[in-house]
């Protein structure tokens, strides 16, 4: 629990609770893109490289670019005026706060039950990028050649998407 | 004064200092005293640039640059700076003042970060990160989401459109930018910078183990800067932010010290990127031949830097300016398939055995794609004709 740890997990508890209440779509986008960069700075600290700097690179580049371009598009960019506010305790919070609680509960119920203190020191893997690469390469071939295709059918589909209609010439 | 001294020198003094400074501070002092040079060294680079590129694409176009304020004109950049720190800020009123504000921080952010990992001389780069080529590629990335920003906050339609345009070339153009560099990581078989440079560092008799000296080596660096000016949104791929097309795009509404940070971070993106195709392709900072050595590595480095600015600023005088069809067709169409076939030609190179036939073989693999592409993509090979003018009568 170091205060690196404690103010990057500040950072990214206080995007998420602005993405999800702040009224302005692109704003709560851009948020968003603030607690992902968190994440990635947690990764980091994990020792992680490769993937923290991937997790910016794929979430901060291109995603939330996509959801900004979405959002965008639709016409939901402004903030309707004239919203009525909701009470301060209306029956949506019950049922919201309902359902955090279940999964609270259960998620605290699986960590405390597996939590046997580990009476040797797990040696922390050395995961490099090169190992990253073997890995792919050799033991999880069949993985990165099914991400391939799927991958390859996205790009088909969008372009299927963008493509300009033929009329056809009565 | 050895030449090793001369060229550590920079090193040595900051060990000086460390040693001045007490236990307990010396992490924090360490990183100041990295992060100081760049964030004095790279303004003066742009400022010395801003006034190079307009006398020399004055020149180009026959005509003298800025001549008016010291010696030639070259004390214009600080003409422009006093201009832009005492312009009026205006903000549109319907902005989002918020979002207007963050992003020319956002992008001078990003792009000075991306300095971290480029090894400006023997020993001295910032971090020494494993993954450092996909540090620099993942900070590049949040460049796109600040010009986003930029054009969307600016609530006018004709920074929309160029923040658009903008951020759909710059997506483009960092498959081939990143592809382009696959090669060279293929090769060194690392992603940490001060890695691939060392590897370049070594002669044989007097010629250096640059990459660009290699098939693939020398089409990767091509594309890399075709993909890095496209990047950096320059001419001949400024097109979101021509000033006769779209008056400076996504970046209109922006006026006095924003407008300054966003040239500045436009330029500081360029430098970043060419500093990258020299830690790439060109050696990093070794020298040319092996008896240049005693000249002190940062002063390759700068050297190299000078001369691909210089680059920039030709192509910029030269060549016109893409539409934006033209210009992701050849992203998608041209650059893509380049790049790709540029990694299978670097693995052929890596297995075949050393020799001629090696460079025979790398060098058609390479020539007969790029020729039947660049035939196949001017639609079908039009002949160009004598162009005749009709005029109304």
């Amino acid at each position: 629990m170091t205060a690196f740890f404690l103010i990057v997990a500040a950072l990214t508890i206080a995007g998420t609770a602005a993405a999800m209440s702040l009224r302005n779509p692109i704003h709560c986008i851009l948020a968003l893109t603030l607690s992902l960069v968190g994440f990635a700075a947690l990764y980091l600290q994990l020792g992680a490289q490769f993937v923290g700097f991937t997790q910016v690179l794929v979430y901060v580049g291109a995603v939330a670019i996509l959801a900004v371009f979405a959002i965008m598009m639709t016409r939901s960019a402004n903030p309707p005026e004239g919203q009525s506010h909701q009470a301060a305790f209306s029956s949506s919070w019950l049922t919201g706060g309902a359902i955090a609680a279940v999964i609270f509960a259960v998620l605290a119920w699986c960590i405390l039950s597996k939590s046997t203190p580990m009476q040797t020191a797990i040696q922390q893997p050395d995961v490099s990028v090169n190992q990253i690469g073997d890995a792919l390469m050799h033991k999880f071939a069949l993985p990165l050649e099914i991400v391939g295709v799927l991958l390859t059918a996205a790009l088909i589909g969008a372009v299927i998407l963008a493509m300009p209609e033929r009329r056809k010439t009565l | 004064m050895t030449p090793d001294t001369i060229d550590q020198i920079f090193v040595i003094a900051k060990h000086w200092l460390l040693s001045y400074t007490p236990a307990p501070l010396q992490p924090v002092v360490s990183a100041a005293l990295s992060v100081a040079p760049i964030l004095g060294v790279f303004p003066l680079l742009f400022a010395i640039t801003t006034v190079l590129e307009r006398k020399g694409l004055g020149r180009i176009q026959n005509r003298y640059g800025p001549n008016r304020v010291g010696p030639y004109g070259f004390s214009q950049p600080i003409a422009d700076g006093i201009k832009s720190l005492t312009k009026e800020d205006i903000v549109p009123r319907t902005a989002d003042q918020f979002v207007h504000f963050l992003a020319p921080l956002l992008l001078v952010m990003a792009a000075f970060l991306a300095y971290a990992v480029l090894p400006i001389g023997k020993n001295m780069v910032i971090t020494n990160l494993n993954a450092g080529v996909l540090f620099f590629f993942a900070v590049g990335s949040m460049v796109e989401l600040a010009v986003f920003m930029a054009g969307w906050s600016s609530r006018s339609k004709y920074s929309l459109l160029g923040a658009m345009r903008a951020v759909a070339q710059m997506i483009s153009y960092e498959v081939p930018l990143v592809l382009a560099s696959i090669v060279v990581i293929m090769a060194s078989g690392s992603l940490s910078t001060v890695a691939i440079v060392n590897q370049q560092a070594n002669y044989t008799s007097i010629w250096p183990h640059w990459f660009v000296f290699t098939p693939w080596g020398f089409v990767g660096f091509i594309l890399f800067m075709i993909a890095a000016t496209a990047e950096s949104n320059r001419s001949p791929f400024d097109l979101p932010e021509g000033e006769s097309e779209i008056i400076a795009g996504y970046y209109i509404e922006y006026s006095g010290f924003k407008f300054a940070l966003f040239f500045l971070g436009e330029y500081l993106g360029m430098f970043a990127t060419s500093g990258l195709a020299i830690t790439l392709f060109l050696g990093g900072w070794s020298a040319p031949f092996s008896f240049l050595t005693w000249v002190p590595s940062y002063v390759w480095f700068f050297a190299k830097l000078l001369a691909l600015i210089c680059v920039f600023i030709w192509v910029r005088g030269t060549l016109p300016r893409l539409r934006m069809d033209q210009l992701m067709g050849l992203a998608w169409k041209f650059m893509l398939p380049m790049t790709l076939l540029n990694i299978v030609t670097a693995g052929v190179w890596h297995f075949m055995p050393a020799g001629f036939v090696r460079w025979l073989v790398c060098t058609a693999l390479l020539a007969a794609p790029f020729a039947l592409l660049s035939r196949g993509l001017t639609q079908g090979g039009k002949k160009l004709q004598l162009r005749t003018y009709r005029f109304a009568e």
